[in-house]
């Protein structure tokens, strides 16, 4: 029974011997080995069981695939002095555990040294840029306003405010550039910097809401006073119109009635031209006719033809 | 725990097929009875535990990634699948047909965990962008991924999701910034569209092993104080146009009317001319065949017509008065008042 238990009891203590030395490496990364808190040979990179010395030597771990930094957001004054919200992220990789390890010693104060570097090199190129280069990327033609902002003069000027020299991609990588090397030496590749978010502060806000708001109205203004404009066009077309159709019937009106007029009185000059006189005596009769009536009043002298038989039928 | 790996190991080592479960029994207990019931126990559930370990089944819409001792081994297919013990062999499963949803905006509850520090700021609302023309924004949206390579899912990026949460949000402030505030609101399937080529080149470098499925856009809009002097502009539109129908309304009244009445005043005038033209010639008939009678008897004729127009004419007159040719003048006789009764 005691041989037996003593068996045992050396089993477990090569089991724990062996545990103790045999150490796996994980796809996602890489080991350094340490004795006594110094580095023993080269990183482990290849993912599988590896073996140490048991109990002396730690396998110290450290991440090998891509790891996320996400900045403090924070105010920053750009060039023209407005003030905006800036909130960056960033991606690296531990590429030399070694240097690492002696250095930064693990991902968490690794975090505090992408503070400490990336967030002054925002800075720096924030303040140094206007704000429009960090919201835009290229000068691609933004179709902003309609076309009711062609006639205006001003739209020119809005439109050469928005063209930009450097552009947001640039200046993520002129803040990649100036912080890559710093970090270098703690064995860190900085992958890229990307500005995840950038806002107006509180106070900047609202004035751009209003300057927004008063660019719609006028906006809303024009348009209302383009339909008057419009409508009074169509107004004046429709008087116009008008005026052209009732005169251009008129003057066709006339032109026919002369016509008319004209054949009448050559079919009137025909026939009246063979006896001028009898044309004259019978005419003037009719007219005695229809111009005199019981208002009035004839003087006939007992000499008239009508009247001379009134003194006697001889003569 | 590694101990009992290695004790298995030798035991089935013959097979790369696990052992059945009773051999394994038959033989621990041919070993370990001597030491009593409890530990026997003890043995066989540790047995059950890495015999459980062994099999695995993946679900249809998941594959299995197998790492042995961390080491990437093989990817498994759907189905009942075998590994080696727990401690030796480790499966991952990835769910490579399901598409998820990453949402951004009005659901910002899940805004807080992106940021270190949990901001209910409103000046990083997640929806809140700056437009190309500096105006301001609200865009929500959506992002449908899946994953198309669990090795590089897995192993390439820590905290894939993350990346993608801040990639999509980088990706969509770089194409609105780009894109001035009507576009933002007009063309929002273009947006959809360049952002999601934005993000998958990213996600692409970066290795997440991510396939965008779909960038959907939800409604855009301007924030809260400027939204009313935005539909004000809409209202100016459907005004104006309203101006433009009603001033076409009147034009239509009148003009196809004021048509019609220049066409009557011409066929009018037509009338008039044949009128005049019709009569003349009647009147030049009536004139011509009564003077080809008038010639033949031109005195009588005369005569006979300047009496007829007397005796037609005369009843018709007021007052008639007849002065003898001897009478010098006829002034003292003549009442020159008007009334009726006085001269009869």
């Amino acid at each position: 029974m005691n041989y037996k238990g003593f068996i045992i009891i050396a089993a477990a203590i090569a089991l724990l011997i062996a545990y103790a030395s045999a150490y796996t490496v994980d796809e996602t990364e890489q080991v350094i080995v340490t004795q006594f808190g110094k580095i023993v040979g080269e990183p482990v990179i290849e993912p599988g069981l590896h073996f140490k010395v048991p109990f002396i030597q730690t396998a110290n771990y450290f991440p090998n695939n891509l790891l996320e930094w996400d900045g403090d957001p924070g105010q920053i004054p750009t060039l023209e002095k407005t003030y905006i919200w800036v909130d960056t992220f960033a991606r690296w990789k531990i590429v030399d555990p070694v240097k690492f390890f002696q250095t930064v010693n693990n991902v968490f104060s690794g975090m505090g040294r992408l503070d400490d570097i990336i967030d002054p090199a925002t800075r720096n190129m924030i303040t140094s840029h206007k704000l429009i280069e960090t919201v835009r990327t290229s000068n691609r033609v933004i179709d902003s306003m309609e076309a009711i902002y062609e006639d205006d003069p001003d739209k020119k000027d809005d439109a050469d405010a928005l063209i930009i020299e450097t552009g947001r991609s640039k200046i993520v990588a002129g803040i990649l550039k100036q912080a890559k090397p710093k970090l270098a030496k703690f064995g860190i590749e900085l992958v890229d910097v990307q500005i995840k978010r950038i806002n107006y502060v509180e106070a900047v806000r609202q004035s751009v809401y209003g300057r927004m708001v008063a660019e719609r109205k006028q906006k809303a203004e024009k348009y209302r006073s383009e339909g008057t404009g419009e409508a009074q066009k169509i107004l004046g077309s429709k008087e116009r119109d008008l005026k052209q159709i009732t005169s251009e019937a008129y003057k066709e009106a006339q032109k026919i009635k002369g016509r008319g007029d004209a054949e009448a009185t050559k079919i009137f000059a025909e026939a009246y031209s063979r006896d001028s006189d009898f044309y004259t005596f019978t005419k003037t009769l009719e007219i005695y006719n229809t111009a005199l009536d019981k208002n009035s009043s004839l003087v006939l002298s007992t000499d008239s033809d009508f009247l001379k038989y009134l003194k006697g039928y001889s003569k | 725990m590694n101990w009992d790996w290695e004790k298995l190991k030798e035991q089935q080592g013959k097979s790369s097929k696990p052992p059945s479960m009773d051999d394994v029994i038959e033989k621990l207990k041919s070993v370990k009875a001597p030491f009593g019931r409890p530990l026997f126990f003890l043995v066989i559930l540790l047995v059950l535990i890495f015999g459980s370990s062994v099999f695995y089944t993946v679900g249809v819409d998941e594959v299995g990634v197998v790492q042995q001792f961390g080491e990437f081994q093989r990817i498994s297919q759907p189905g009942l699948n075998f590994k080696l013990p727990a401690g030796i062999e480790k499966v991952t499963k990835v769910k490579v047909k399901r598409i998820y949803k990453e949402e951004f905006g009005e659901r910002g509850a899940r805004d807080d965990y992106r940021t270190r520090y949990a901001s209910g700021n409103e000046d990083l609302n997640v929806t809140l962008m700056l437009t190309g023309d500096l105006n301001v924004a609200i865009v929500p949206w959506i992002v449908q991924y899946k994953i198309k390579d669990p090795y590089n899912y897995l192993f390439k990026v820590r905290r894939v999701q993350r990346i993608l949460v801040d990639m999509a949000e980088s990706s969509m402030r770089l194409v609105v910034g780009d894109r001035g505030i009507n576009e933002v609101i007009s063309k929002r399937e273009e947006i959809a569209l360049a952002a999601m080529d934005v993000l998958q080149a990213e996600l692409n470098k970066a290795e997440a092993g991510i396939k965008i499925v779909t960038i959907e856009m939800k409604k855009t809009n301007v924030p809260g104080p400027v939204q009313s002097s935005f539909n004000e502009v809409n209202q100016a539109i459907q005004e104006k146009e309203k101006m433009i129908y009603q001033a076409k309304e009147d034009y239509n009244k009148a003009i196809p009317a004021a048509r019609g009445t220049a066409e009557r005043t011409i066929k009018d005038s037509e009338g008039y001319a044949l009128d005049r033209v019709n009569r003349a010639k009647g009147d030049a008939a009536r004139f011509i065949s009564v003077y080809k009678e008038y010639v033949k008897a031109e005195d009588i004729t005369k005569r006979r017509l300047y009496l007829e127009t007397f005796r037609d004419l005369f009843p018709k007159l007021g007052q008639k008065y007849i002065v003898d040719s001897e009478l010098d003048s006829f002034l003292p006789l003549l009442n020159l008042g008007t009334q009726e009764g006085i001269t009869k």
